[in-house]
């Protein structure tokens, strides 16, 4: 059977609902198809509430990282409010460390516990036990004692990620789902108990992703060598910037061609297609502020729930790998002696970062970054300054979020009228790297890393999971099965 | 790290099966119980969460190693031959609009699973459910107005469909993961957990935030918060204490690091069956009274 069609659904160890079928000839991947599966409606049930709920609703978008969804939604009302300028600095540190936190959980999170089981045999290590098998079988490739290592890892990385959240508690109030986060600025303050409890849970995942987490990327990175070339995606690279410090941000916005040319972000020339997406199709190619939800389940030729987002009409790509790139050519210090150090490290060149094992080094990077930047912030906290600026609900407004997320760049629009949400528009990280294709017929991000691959096991394609899940996307996947000649045999059955 | 000879239980241990059933959710409800303290998560998986008792945690989408089709025969599998004998934990709320359309859980020979379908087949013979978080418990976020996919709670939808498996209702946006363990524990001890009126256990939700609020004694003063943040008691500022039962003051979150109103934060009320619609505005004052009178005129409660 040289011609044939995987459906893998559901695509676990990732967050939500995903569908992925791709369509083989010859072990190469010729066709992907991304598809969301699940759709709840965010937009239309945050309609009519009072705007300063969009900060407490919208987390619920997602539970692994809600805090970024609060400050989007924070910066989107700030804006709305008139705000912008007179945020505290102590807030603007507080918001940063409670999205920082946040980004150490989700990082290490994503390596050990969503992504690992796919390199390092657990098997081997705990037992043939559930929740561990079954699986693929075959290609676990570590010698022994790293994949020892790397198990004994997976357990301690649950602990650390677990004090990520509590030092985000101590100013978030809880996790998930931040309360501290509010429009004006956070609702705790920060007392010196408070900065020294943090710091020192923030010391003790430093010297995790110092010791453990940045070396165990990089020894399994080192074991499959082959995964520095496959998975290379579209090419164009797109953030938002974030973490706000005095009038700036630690990361800077910026937007990458596929010749590595850096030019300035633009956020006008964000649309949103839907021809291939469960949408009206009178909603395609609009702007987010302009933009309206209208499902629509039985449509022609449509595959996903996620909308297509393109900037300036093209595919672009959003994430860790995208901020170290930008940060790179932006000649930012820090970023740059990181990232020269791992291209020796690994013996690579800068265009091999664009691959699946590129991706998890970005994402390894990231995390120490911003650790490290942490610690600096933390000491800058004043306990005299306030935290809070007040305001008045405005009858009609329009509010503009972007920030720097985990998996990419978060965008939240706000229209207020009568005092009331009259929309409110959410582009998340994976609406860009696991879009289907645009109205153009372009594949999305995803789609396009997949496209060219070879399979070598067609009972354990390792590639495919492989591939998608460096995105880190926040959804639950699928794949069907089709024959040989590409009829479907996979039609929409209600059980 | 426990290693594979000694982790082989010897035949005394009693292995009871459990799966994790991902409905419309934002899976905050698995990363709460990520952050166990006692046991931890690790306990969960690989030990004897009472003495004696351990849990097999045989599907769980955000941890499993397995994907695709394997995985779904899990779910059938369990179904068939663990008949009445497994545990099965709803995260989510379940789409029922379109006969499930909005959400799906897998794929199994080109046939797609929805959450609905796989929910009636798997909550039909299994031996209980823990319906986990706001959402599986009484329709929670997915299900506030219009409620697009009309989202329900798991105990709404065993009802129209005659399914007669007792069902605990865990609520919380997300749950404490306490009240997770807990409620498990009373399971492997043999004990069915006490319920109140909304079909939560009584144990961790059988007093008022406001009667151990901490900041009671402003309420009682009279010093109220003019702002989110602010010194004194937060119900001007839309604080839910009064109306919502759980004992989030005396346990705390994240290891009992803070929690919401000691944060400067009004309650959302996220434990109770009205939340969002009826807890929200979540800034404004909100009185218990107020929140009674609309459950009276809305037929579409649960409670």
């Amino acid at each position: 059977m040289h011609h044939y069609k995987y459906t893998i659904d559901p695509i676990t160890r990732i967050e939500g609902h995903l569908g992925i079928e791709v369509t083989v000839d010859k072990n190469v991947i010729k066709e992907a198809k991304s598809s969301g599966t699940l759709f709840r409606g965010f937009e239309l049930i945050l309609k009519k509430r009072d705007p300063r709920d969009a900060n407490r609703l919208s987390q619920r978008v997602c539970g692994v990282c809600p805090a970024v969804h609060a400050k989007a939604s924070a910066l989107c009302l700030d804006d709305a409010f008139g705000l912008s300028g007179k945020i505290t600095q102590n807030a603007k540190i507080i918001r940063n460390l409670i999205l920082g936190s946040n980004f150490l959980q989700s990082h290490i999170l994503h390596f050990y516990h969503l992504a690992a089981l796919d390199y390092v045999d657990a098997k081997k290590a705990v037992g043939d036990i559930a929740p561990f098998t079954p699986r693929y079988e075959g290609d676990y490739r570590l010698d022994n004692k790293i994949n020892q290592q790397a198990t004994a890892h997976y357990m301690q990385a649950l602990d650390i990620r677990r004090k990520s959240h509590e030092m985000l508690a101590i100013f978030g109030g809880k996790m998930p789902h931040n309360v501290g986060i509010i429009p004006g600025g956070v609702t705790e303050k920060p007392t010196e108990d408070k900065i020294t409890n943090f710091l020192w849970r923030l010391n003790e995942i430093r010297e995790f992703i110092d010791n453990c987490y940045i070396p165990d990327v990089i020894a399994v990175a080192k074991t499959y060598g082959d995964y520095l070339k496959i998975g290379k995606g579209c090419g164009n690279l797109l953030d938002y910037g974030g973490f706000e410090i005095n009038a700036n941000t630690f990361f800077k916005p910026g937007v990458v061609s596929a010749g590595l040319e850096l030019s300035e972000l633009n956020a006008e020339k964000i649309t949103e297609d839907v021809k291939y997406s469960w949408f009206s199709d009178q909603t395609t190619g609009l702007h987010p502020s302009r933009s309206e939800t209208v499902p629509q389940t039985e449509k022609k030729d449509a595959y996903s729930f996620i909308k297509s987002p393109r900037y300036d009409g093209k595919v672009v790509e959003t994430g860790p790998l995208a901020r170290m790139v930008i940060g790179y050519l932006q000649d930012k210090p820090q970023i740059k002696n990181q990232i020269d150090s791992l291209l020796s490290e690994l013996d690579i060149a800068a265009q091999d970062l664009f691959s699946v094992m590129g991706r998890h080094a970005a994402r390894a990077i990231e995390a120490k970054l911003v650790a490290d930047t942490m610690a600096e912030w933390i000491v800058k906290l004043n306990p005299d300054e306030k935290v809070f600026s007040g305001y008045q609900l405005p009858e009609t407004a329009q509010g503009t979020g972007l920030t720097a997320a985990p998996r990419g760049s978060l965008g939240h629009w706000i229209s207020i009228k009568d005092s009331k949400i009259e929309r409110y528009q959410i582009i998340s990280p994976t609406s860009w790297n696991a879009s289907p294709k645009d109205d153009k017929g372009n594949p999305g991000p995803i789609e396009q890393a997949l496209i060219g691959t070879e399979i070598r096991d067609k009972e354990n394609p390792f590639e495919v999971v492989r591939i998608i899940r460096t995105f880190d996307p926040c959804l639950a996947c699928s794949m069907q099965l089709i024959t040989p000649k590409g009829k479907k045999i996979g039609e929409f059955e209600v059980v | 790290m426990t290693t594979k000879e000694n982790n082989s239980n010897p035949p005394t241990v009693k292995e009871i099966p459990a799966i994790w059933l991902p409905g419309a959710g934002c899976t905050g409800c698995s990363v709460s119980v990520l952050n166990a303290v006692s046991p931890k998560i690790k306990n969960l998986l690989l030990d004897e969460i009472v003495p004696g008792t351990k849990v097999s945690l045989l599907f769980h989408a955000t941890i499993m190693a397995g994907q695709g089709e394997m995985v779904i025969e899990v779910l059938k599998d369990t179904q068939k031959r663990k008949k009445g004998k497994y545990l099965l934990i709803v995260e989510g709320s379940i789409p029922t609009a379109e006969k499930g359309k909005y959400g799906t859980l897998g794929n199994l020979k080109g046939k797609h699973e929805t959450i609905l379908g796989s929910l009636k087949e798997l909550g039909s013979n299994a031996l209980a459910v823990i319906a986990l978080g706001a959402c599986s418990s009484y329709g929670g976020i997915p299900a506030a107005h219009p409620n697009p996919t009309g989202c329900k709670g798991v105990k709404e939808v065993f009802k129209e469909n005659s399914i007669e498996t007792p069902v605990i209702n865990v609520p919380g946006c997300p749950p404490h993961p306490d009240w997770l363990l807990g409620t498990i524990s009373s399971l492997l001890l043999g004990r069915m957990p006490e319920l109140d009126d909304v079909g939560r256990p009584k144990l961790f939700y059988g007093t008022l935030i406001h009667e151990n609020c901490p900041r009671r004694a402003d309420f009682d003063k009279g010093k109220f918060a003019k702002y989110p943040g602010d010194e004194g008691c937060l119900y001007q500022v839309g604080c839910k204490g009064h109306y919502t039962y759980a004992d989030c003051a005396l346990r705390q979150w994240n290891n009992g690091v803070n929690w919401c109103i000691k944060a400067g934060s009004p309650c959302l009320g996220c434990v109770e069956p009205e939340f969002p619609d009826l807890t929200s505005p979540f800034y404004e004052k909100i009185t218990t009274e107020d929140i009674k009178s609309c459950i009276t005129t809305n037929t579409q409660s649960t409670r």
